[in-house]
């Protein structure tokens, strides 16, 4: 596939240019349409068990896989994602988000069949080669394409477009947790588990649902803008008219704070998200049933996708460094009350802490491309968001690690499990306050990074916005 | 003179209620299952 940029074949960047006329509003579904299929990676544990009963089907076998190996596929799929939005970011800029979007279609969807036939062989190597490896570049460059094309069609709104899109993310797991379990209940029979064949209709539907996106999806011309908006002429010392190459951007101290501010903030998330069914049995023994519990996990990640779009809408309005503030600030004070919380018997406030805690989890990576695009201006966007995004990965080892060890440490030093993560908490309110201290120091990115006029001509990976 | 498109509001409509419609229903179904954090 060229990356010519002149090329004006199906997938080019000329051919999905808009025309006047245009509702830019037709650009979030598209988004969505892409975003709600990846999001389906949160709900991959729904085949974690069918997935240990291959063989036995109704029981496990002692040839069976087992736990411990499934989870690589989860593992390995998140880290692809994180390599390959790094990556694929630079690429996307070049290629326009219709062809990358498509292939996001063929890695996502095809892992999904080349895992079914990993599955049917009992062959865990194709399973993690499909689903992980290819699936997981899927991930990753699904996740940037409709991005920076959002941001361009909103100048005016950038975080209410980027939360959309992210929500959907957030949100794929709601879609795919009973599409899944329903699927295996119409294939299972006395011989199959019918994951595999859940995996085949899986792929066939998520291909066909990214490609819409993809066919859907437009950019704006050259020095488009909504109609009735102007770009406001009182200069904001945060918001960049200018533009950093995703090189360049990389050697600023802005992009590693705010790389730092994410990473902080997912590792406190992170960490909860994986222990929020054991956690609140553990704290509130006898009086929440697994049940109940699993009700708590359904509330957290519905607080997690509700904030992606609520928290990076309210960042248009209250700025994004400000938001950050937020998420890190009021997110260390609810780490240092929770425990208190949980000690004095009050399942709904510990309940609405953490609510608000995964909330601001999930703002973070949705105000995160409009932060970016604020310092580094809108034309490498998409470039500086995969890159940034590899904090998620750095998060996602962090969180996890502290939480479990810090607990298991307690829990064999003679501490009641009901208390054991009190000082893991602490620990999490500790790192953000670190958090808040990288986005203080976030400053405008310094002009003698901006790439001058004739740069960006000579670039002309996308044309400039006017903003 | 640079040539103009429209785009259709159902199309529109039907876009969104593709993507929103699955969304929706998955939301309800973990809100019933959350409820049970409540009783």
């Amino acid at each position: 596939m060229s990356t010519n940029p002149s090329d004006n074949g199906f997938f080019s960047k000329e051919r999905i240019t808009a025309k006047p006329g245009f509702n830019r509003w037709m650009v979030p579904p598209a988004a969505l349409a892409v975003h709600l299929c990846i999001g389906e990676a949160y709900a991959f544990s729904v085949f974690n068990k069918p997935m240990t009963q291959i063989l036995g089907v109704t029981k496990s076998l002692p040839e069976d896989w087992k736990l411990t190996t499934l989870g690589w596929i989860f593992s390995l799929a998140i880290t692809l994602l994180g390599l390959s939005a790094a990556f694929a970011g630079k690429w996307l800029e070049d290629v326009g988000p219709r062809k990358a979007m498509f292939v996001a279609a063929c890695c996502f969807g095809g892992g999904f069949l080349i895992g079914a036939l990993g599955i049917s062989w009992h062959q865990i190597w194709l399973v993690y080669l499909g689903y992980g490896v290819i699936g997981g570049i899927g991930l990753g460059i699904g996740y940037v394409s409709p991005v920076s094309t959002l941001i361009k069609w909103f100048p005016d709104k950038r975080g209410m477009a980027t939360g959309l899109a992210i929500m959907g993310f957030g949100g794929g797991a709601f879609i795919a947790s009973p599409l899944s379990v329903a699927l295996m209940s119409h294939f299972q029979s006395a011989t199959s588990t019918g994951v595999a064949q859940t995996f085949i209709v899986l792929g066939i539907i998520y291909f066909i649902s990214m490609n819409i996106g993809a066919l859907t999806i437009r950019i704006p011309a050259p020095g488009w803008k909504p109609d009735g908006w102007t770009p406001p002429t009182t200069q904001h010392a945060m918001i960049s008219q200018n533009h950093v190459h995703i090189n360049t951007a990389m050697k600023t101290p802005q992009f590693w704070l705010v790389w730092w501010a994410l990473c902080l903030n997912v590792t406190a998330g992170i960490g909860v998200i994986g222990q929020a069914s054991v956690m609140i049995q553990e704290s509130f023994k006898g009086a929440v049933t697994p049940a109940a519990a699993a009700g708590f996990v359904g509330l957290l990640s519905l607080a997690n996708m509700l904030g992606r779009f609520l928290w990076s809408y309210a960042s248009d309005y209250v700025g994004r460094k400000n938001t950050y503030y937020i998420f890190l600030a009021l997110g260390a004070v609810l780490y240092f009350l929770v425990p208190s919380a949980g000690a004095a018997g009050y399942v709904a406030v510990f309940v609405l802490f953490y609510t608000i805690i995964i909330s601001m989890y999930g703002g973070g990576f949705s105000t995160l491309p409009a932060y970016l695009a604020d310092l580094f201006g809108t034309r490498f966007v998409g470039g500086i968001h995969g890159r940034a995004l590899t904090a998620w990965a750095a998060g996602g080892i962090f969180g996890p690690v502290l939480v479990n060890y810090i607990r298991q440490y307690q829990v064999s030093h003679g501490v009641p499990p009901s208390q054991a993560y009190t000082e893991t908490m602490y620990i999490m309110a500790c790192l953000l306050i670190v958090g808040i201290v990288c986005n203080f120091f976030v400053r405008p990115v310094s002009p003698h990074h901006h790439m001058t006029a004739e740069q960006l001509g000579a670039t002309a990976a996308q044309p400039a916005m006017g903003h | 003179m640079e040539e103009r498109t429209t785009t259709s509001p159902v199309l529109l409509i039907i876009f969104w209620l593709y993507v929103g419609i699955p969304l929706v229903l998955g939301i309800w179904e973990t809100l019933v299952k959350a409820s049970a954090l409540f009783k």
